[in-house]
């Protein structure tokens, strides 16, 4: 015992002279990707500036803009109206999916590999496909998605079904294989519904999918940017551009708002931020029980 | 109980159409002529309207795609590299080396998980230009430090459950922490170094926002030469050749996707549930 011990002393010595070849390239990358322009920013976000270097102090003068900028405002309701719609059309679906393909069905796994498949595309190309889909229906009446804000919003509500259903009905699927079958069994021989079996065993014992399942839509929904901007680029005006899409904006559309759209890019990480705590808490209070 | 399961199989058929007939369309409408697509993208090509590989050698040629292609590939597979060898070393020092300062390393990679890209899009853009990483090469630099929160982190989940006799052992025998590494931790770390490679190669080969704001028009990858010409266009588009580069940019993916399909649906479930 005391041996060991003296060897991980040792070798923890011995190890900290490796710090500059195994710690240093990455904290060096991080710190210019990340720490240095995060902390730049925060700064930033209470300055007047329209190249980093004529920064100048304005403090709260920034945020006092963006709450009374009806583009923010209004991109603020899209995307929260856009994530509950999502979140809960995808959950749904795909948790409807993955019942179905756990009962043992011919091709399950040819099923299960062509829902996945859209996951693997990205957002630009997603937008282009489904902005040449839906045209080409809204053709038929002699319209298109940038005609109206309610065709952007459900345009982007079926690509992001379209996109996410298979991603998350593949965790559901393994929550619902995690479930011990002598459970469903013993309720069956006593006498259970398919109904009270999906109810009270089923649903409770996927939980931790489920939590899993509406923060991964809730961020993903949340933060979209490359299919919002393939679709319809805000058309018609700016009525569909999300949270993302009109910080860009802001940055590199409207000359001398750049501190504006540093501040809204801070509003926009603290949601985020909000959000992936209130996650946390909720799967420590789980485990802990 | 039979009936059931026949009505889910037609079910999911019939599903299966709905969610391949979007990429079916694509597929179909690049071996259209380009006049005959915009208004009538659900028409079956016909003798009139064929127009056989022209749209891809457009494509091709004329939005330099192929470029785009090489570019993107070396891009990603160099950031993948680099990504899952440093975050392996820095997360096995990190867990091995407990100190204060180290912990707050780890924390701060926690952290940057949480901030979305648009927080430091800007500021990393201006950093980036200054220090002449707006090249594909600098931009593998950006990647590593932008994914390193992600992978560090699943990296030191799976060191933490490795047995330190393992090491203690190598290091009686006169291994350097080098030689450990490389030759005992490094390949038990293997199946989570897969799963960090995929969520990795996923994410680069499809972002869009980081190069169009890095490389631009200079050095676009495909991504960035899609929307581009897309963008710059103005109406006046080539559809056809856009069909072909749409088709382009999926039709990798969907190849790689179905020889390593159960990595990669492993290595998703993986992710979602430790990020």
């Amino acid at each position: 015992m005391g041996n060991r011990k003296l060897n991980a002393v040792t070798m923890k010595s011995k190890l900290q002279g490796y710090f500059p070849l195994f710690v240093l390239p990455t904290l060096a990358a991080f710190t210019i990707s990340f720490l240095i322009p995060f902390a730049m920013g925060i700064y930033l976000s209470f300055c007047k500036f329209t190249t980093v270097k004529n920064a100048r102090w304005t403090g709260l003068e920034n945020y006092r803009r963006i709450f009374s900028d009806s583009n923010f405002i209004n991109a603020l309701w899209f995307t929260v109206k856009f994530t509950i719609v999502s979140v809960i059309t995808v959950n749904i679906l795909a948790f409807l999916l993955a019942l179905v393909l756990t009962r043992g069905l011919r091709g399950t796994n040819v099923f299960r590999t062509i829902f996945f498949m859209p996951n693997l595309i990205g957002g630009i190309v997603l937008g282009y496909i489904w902005s040449l889909i839906i045209n080409g229906v809204l053709g038929f009446f002699g319209t298109d998605i940038t005609y109206k804000a309610e065709y952007g919003f459900w345009g982007l509500v079926i690509l992001t079904n379209w996109q996410l259903i298979g991603y998350m009905m593949v965790i559901y699927i393994a929550g619902l294989q995690n479930i011990p079958r002598d459970i469903t069994e013993a309720a069956e021989i006593d006498g259970a519904s398919k109904r009270q079996i999906i109810g009270r065993i089923t649903i409770p014992m996927v939980m931790p999918s489920v939590t899993i399942c509406t923060f991964l839509t809730l961020t993903n929904s949340f933060k979209l940017f490359d299919q919002n901007l393939a679709l319809t680029a805000g058309a018609p005006g700016r009525e569909t551009a999300m949270l993302a899409l009109d910080i860009y904006n802001t940055f590199y559309g409207r000359p001398g708002w750049q501190g504006a759209g540093q501040a809204k890019a801070v509003i926009f990480f603290l949601i985020a931020a909000a959000i992936a705590f209130i996650q946390l808490r909720i799967t420590e209070g789980k485990e802990e029980v | 109980m039979k009936k059931a399961d026949r009505i889910g199989f037609v079910m999911m058929i019939l599903l299966s159409v709905v969610f391949l007939f979007p990429i079916a369309i694509v597929v179909m409408n690049s071996f259209k002529t380009k006049f005959s697509i915009m208004g009538s993208p659900f028409a079956l090509p016909n003798s009139k309207n064929f127009a056989g590989l022209d749209n891809y050698i457009t494509g091709i040629t004329t939005a330099g795609i192929g470029g785009a292609i090489v570019r993107s590939v070396f891009i990603t597979v160099m950031s993948v590299a680099a990504l899952v060898l440093f975050c392996s070393m820095t997360a096995w020092y990190l867990m091995r080396d407990r100190t204060a300062a180290g912990r707050i390393i780890y924390r701060l990679f926690l952290f940057s998980m949480i901030v979305p890209f648009q927080m430091v899009m800007y500021t990393m853009t201006y950093v980036a230009s200054g220090l002449r990483l707006n090249n594909p090469v600098g931009i593998i630099v950006l990647y590593l430090g932008f994914g390193s929160g992600l992978s560090v982190f699943m990296l030191a989940g799976f060191v933490k459950s490795i047995p330190r006799e393992l090491e203690e052992a190598a290091e009686i025998d006169g291994c350097s922490p080098v030689q450990i590494f490389f030759r005992i931790v490094f390949p038990i770390l293997k199946p989570t170094a897969v799963t960090v490679a995929i969520l990795n190669a996923m994410w680069i080969w499809n972002d869009y926002l980081l190069p169009y704001l890095i490389l631009g028009n200079r050095y676009k990858t495909l991504p960035v030469a899609i929307q581009i010409s897309m963008q710059g266009a103005y109406g006046s588009i080539n559809w056809g050749g856009f069909m072909a580069m749409l088709v382009l940019a999926i039709l990798p993916i969907i190849i790689f996707y179905l020889f390593s399909q159960k990595y990669i649906i492993e290595g998703v479930i993986a992710g979602a549930v430790k990020g």
